[in-house]
């Protein structure tokens, strides 16, 4: 405990703020990226699709 | 006479705590059925290993079982890769690819991860506030390989937060959901429309999320390679007797392994730290702002919207499959009883294990070197 006393530095919290920012942007680009690819795919893939019927819920 | 007794002179205080610890983490598995599979060998392997001179663990030139293990499945990271071969295998990605652009909700819900590293870095090193940070990642694989790969210093403790929060999903989330939303949002209805989705896409899908998540963040290719290669065995529909074994059999074996071997980091001596209390509470933390996340992002969409989203379902977005869906499901049928939000929370819900993953990555991305 008293090794994180002496760690303790709240200027950390806004200097790896850099993280959050690219950490999130880089998160919403390949879940971006992956959800485009899947409506793609689900496009292309139609024809096969329409041989099942469709389900409401 | 004095060798049957002259191992009690070895015991302390602290390994009764341990002990004691241990029997709560059993009771929570038993009692509460709280995460059964990993708390229950868990809490048996950390009074195993706080016995004085514990030959279940190394004790000078004496090799223990459970350090061998340590070494061979869990320093190495394989046990949690393979483990998510299994997982992959038993997700169904269908309400996802059915209604692909749930997944930005499983995105927006690893905030917590990020706002919880920079927090935990005003106390701790850089590599060990990210291990920790990654505790809101609530996927315990994950945790294991971050922590592992960062060389963190508090793995144990950072196991123990992480399967307990995951198993106390449905306490934490409700309130923080009922704090950050109306209950006129919380009644939303959302109609739920379950378009086909073609085996092609099904096959294709964990492929191209494996090559997407290597070329943007490589440090995540081991753990979405292993989670989406146990996912096409089971789309694949020609390795059905595979699929099956790495659902049950092969999980089974890795979780058993998994949770005592990690018991093995649970020592008094590396354990009762204030470190570990300040771990518990930094991963309640990150908890609570992924939901927030979810819940807030939903929210910000919902301006631009016509057609509102029950900002609820962001929640699900967590990870913790499928604990938080069913939360978010149960929480809209206590507002509405004939308001149904299953299918979409578990679309967001299988979402939040991929971008959880990828959040793992990335935060390997940003500090392993």
């Amino acid at each position: 405990m008293l090794l994180i006393a002496a760690l303790f530095d709240p200027m950390q919290f806004v200097e790896n703020l850099r993280y959050m920012g690219l950490g999130m942007l880089g998160i919403f680009i390949v879940i971006g990226t992956i959800a485009l690819l899947t409506v793609l795919l689900n496009r292309l893939t139609a024809k096969e699709q329409d041989e099942q019927p469709e389900q409401k819920g | 006479m004095e060798v049957l007794y002259q191992n009690l002179l070895n015991l302390d205080v602290k390994m009764v705590i341990m002990w004691l610890i241990g029997g709560v983490l059993i009771y929570l598995a038993i009692k509460k059925d709280m995460e059964p599979t990993l708390l229950l060998p868990m809490g048996f392997g950390a009074i195993l290993v706080n016995l004085p001179l514990s030959g279940a663990i190394t004790q000078g030139l004496e090799e223990g079982p459970l350090s061998i293990l340590y070494r061979a499945g869990i320093a190495n990271e394989l046990f949690p890769l393979i483990l998510f071969i299994g997982i992959g295998a038993m997700i169904d990605f269908g309400p996802l690819l059915s209604n692909p652009v749930l997944m930005l909700f499983g995105a927006a819900a690893q905030f917590g991860i990020f706002f919880t590293l920079c927090t935990a870095s005003m106390f701790f090193d850089i590599n060990d506030a990210a291990s920790i940070a990654i505790i809101g990642a609530a996927d315990g694989p994950t945790s294991i390989v971050v922590g592992q790969k960062l060389n963190s210093n508090y793995i144990g403790a950072i196991m123990v937060a992480a399967y307990s929060y995951m198993a106390l999903v449905p306490i934490i989330q409700p309130p923080i959901i009922k704090l950050l939303t109306t209950k006129k949002e919380r009644k939303i209805r959302m109609e739920y429309t379950q378009k086909p989705v073609s085996k092609t896409t099904r096959i294709l899908f964990p492929i191209f999320i494996t090559i997407i998540a290597g070329l943007i963040a490589p440090a995540s290719v081991a753990l979405v390679g292993f989670l989406m290669f146990g996912n096409l065995i089971r789309e694949c529909g020609v390795l059905d007797s595979l699929s099956e074994t790495a659902q049950k059999a092969l999980a089974n074996l890795v979780t058993i392994f998994l949770g005592i071997t990690i018991a093995s980091q649970m020592q008094a001596e590396n354990f009762l730290k204030g470190e570990t209390l300040l771990i518990l509470f930094l991963g309640l933390v990150a908890f609570i702002f992924d939901t927030a996340g979810g819940v807030i992002f939903a929210k910000i969409l919902n301006i631009f919207l016509k057609k509102k989203i029950n900002p609820m379902i962001g929640a699900a977005g967590i990870s913790a499959f499928p604990m938080s869906g069913r939360v978010v499901h149960k929480l809209a049928l206590k507002e509405d009883p004939t308001n149904f939000l299953l299918m979409q929370a578990t679309g967001v819900n299988v979402s939040g294990q991929i971008a959880s993953v990828i959040a793992g990555g990335l935060i390997l991305n940003f500090f392993l070197h």
